[in-house]
């Protein structure tokens, strides 16, 4: 299998517009796996909260105790099943929870063998010193998102996200989604004591899911941002096009 | 392809693609080749909560002070029939469980021998479907010291929970496998919160089974079956929910 080899990010940095080999088939397949997970497990777990919009920490939490937050209702455009139908929502959450869970558990197997963890995602000590977070900050801010030395490469920024969201973001609501099960928290009475309640659990769930959708959206914007095409590309094929950096476009 | 209308296309096949997905979803629910693919996850969550954990785990037991100031009524709050509401005035002094179906000692169990039966005292979390939850305390004989004293058939495969309350004319009913109806949690609870169980709760007894949701805690419980197939009962998925709206019969998750 050609495509477990990892991208060669060592060699002397390509040219733009030259095509790079960026992402191993195993990540492709997770990413949009996720795509359409991610996209149902939203649906569906809005048509849950729907249910009972309230969210409380501690053991317990219902309609006569004290909520910390009461999320607005979740209009029927963005739910699963578009009308109300909480058995409906539940057999989508409950069977896609599996392929979010397994995705993830096969993902990290493979991405810790073919090395792309400790190849691309390794956080080294140095990246973040306070005078390269704010480097890279400007350059963002800059829409520069590539280092023209190394341009295939992912950015500090790029690596703590995506660390936040395979190490703790999905694994969160993995665990709190657990937690919720009367029978696997019965068993593995640990995870409730880990989160301090099912309620709390419950409010967890709902945190990192709204972080798991702020990721998205930021994710999104700067796929945008970074140049749409080329990189939807690379996720589908592998192969990204070197961007012509904005100020070479300008200078030629 | 300049950069702009490619950036338009791909936002506009991505808005069109979630709306194709979403109405998508309505789709496969409502096609029946696609909804037995959407309603196995049931099985398969049933099958590797089976097999990845202790099948006599006991649900978690908590202190009297971490108990809710006030445990929520769901559900059926009175069944408020003529001969409920006859049994509610003696205090259901003429009340008594019918334990039959699959068993070679039927039983016919008088409240007051009922609450004579040695019982089990436990503050657990009832956690409703709709995700909210409660924590109250049970009290009420073991349902595995019942069906022991009726002597269960080897054929038997199921308990069938009959209730008084109804819902839409029908009684309420639901049904466990062997493995929760014998769980030594598994309890026909007729005190709650060490007072006698309220009309508002299920008098006189509610089935607790802690490690499921709770639509499987059956109110007013009045008959206890022993089957050995769901087919027989009511529209054959094994509840009241179960059979009107899909809810799923393993409600473990």
């Amino acid at each position: 299998m050609t495509d477990t080899s990892p991208p060669d990010s060592t060699n002397a940095p390509a040219a733009p517009g030259s095509a790079l080999y960026r992402h191993r088939l195993t990540t492709r397949l997770w990413h949009w796996l996720n795509v359409v997970t991610i996209f149902i497990m939203i649906g569906s777990g809005l048509t849950i909260l729907n249910a009972h919009p309230h969210l409380y920490w501690g053991q317990y939490g219902a309609n006569p105790d004290h909520p910390w937050f009461n999320p607005p209702h979740a209009p029927s455009f963005l739910t699963i099943p578009a009308g109300y139908n909480l058995a409906i929502a539940r057999r989508w959450h409950l069977l896609f929870a599996l392929v979010f869970a397994f995705g993830l558990l096969a993902f990290m197997v493979s991405s810790l063998i073919n090395r792309h963890f400790q190849k691309d995602l390794r956080i080294r000590l140095k990246e973040l010193a306070p005078a390269h977070l704010w480097f890279d900050l400007k350059e963002h801010l800059a829409f520069r998102f590539h280092d023209p030395k190394n341009p295939g490469a992912f950015n500090i920024f790029q690596k703590l996200s995506y660390v936040l969201v395979i190490f703790v973001l999905i694994p969160m609501m993995i665990l709190s989604g657990l937690v919720l099960s009367p029978t696997m928290v019965a068993a593995w009475p640990w995870m409730l004591d880990l989160l301090g309640g099912r309620a709390s659990a419950r409010s967890v769930h709902f945190i990192a899911a709204s972080g798991l959708v702020l990721f998205i959206i930021v994710h999104l914007v700067l796929v945008i941002l970074a140049g749409a095409w080329p990189e939807v590309k690379s996720m589908v094929t592998g192969w990204w096009t070197i961007p012509v950096d904005h100020d070479q476009e300008e200078a030629a | 392809m300049s950069a702009i209308i490619s950036r338009r296309a791909l936002l506009t096949t991505g808005a069109l693609g979630a709306g194709a997905l979403l109405s998508g979803c309505d789709q496969v629910a409502n096609t029946p080749s696609l909804r037995k693919i959407l309603f196995s996850g049931e099985k398969i969550n049933h099958g590797l909560a089976r097999a990845l954990t202790d099948r006599n785990s006991l649900a978690k037991e908590y202190r009297p002070d971490q108990m809710s100031p006030l445990f929520r009524v769901n559900g059926t709050s009175n069944p408020n029939t003529a001969s409920y509401n006859a049994m509610a005035a003696e205090n259901f002094a003429n009340w008594r469980l019918e334990v039959g179906g699959l068993v070679n000692r039927p039983l016919s169990i008088s409240h007051q021998a009922l609450m004579a039966m040695p019982a089990r005292t436990q503050i657990t979390r009832h956690d409703c479907v709709e995700g909210w939850s409660a924590i109250g305390k049970w009290h009420g004989p073991m349902l595995g010291t019942i069906l022991k004293a009726a002597d269960v058939r080897t054929t038997a495969r199921y308990v069938v929970f009959t209730c008084a309350d109804l819902y839409s004319g029908h009684a309420y009913y639901e049904s466990l496998d062997l493995i929760d109806a014998f769980h030594p949690q598994t309890i026909l609870a007729w005190a709650m919160n060490d007072r006698m169980l309220s009309v508002a709760h299920g008098a006189p007894i509610r089935l607790r089974v802690e490690r499921q949701l709770g639509y499987k805690n059956a109110k007013y419980v009045m008959r206890v079956d022993a089957v050995a197939s769901l087919a027989g009962i009511g529209l054959g998925k094994g509840g009241y929910w179960e059979d009107r709206v899909d809810y799923d019969w393993y409600a473990g998750i």
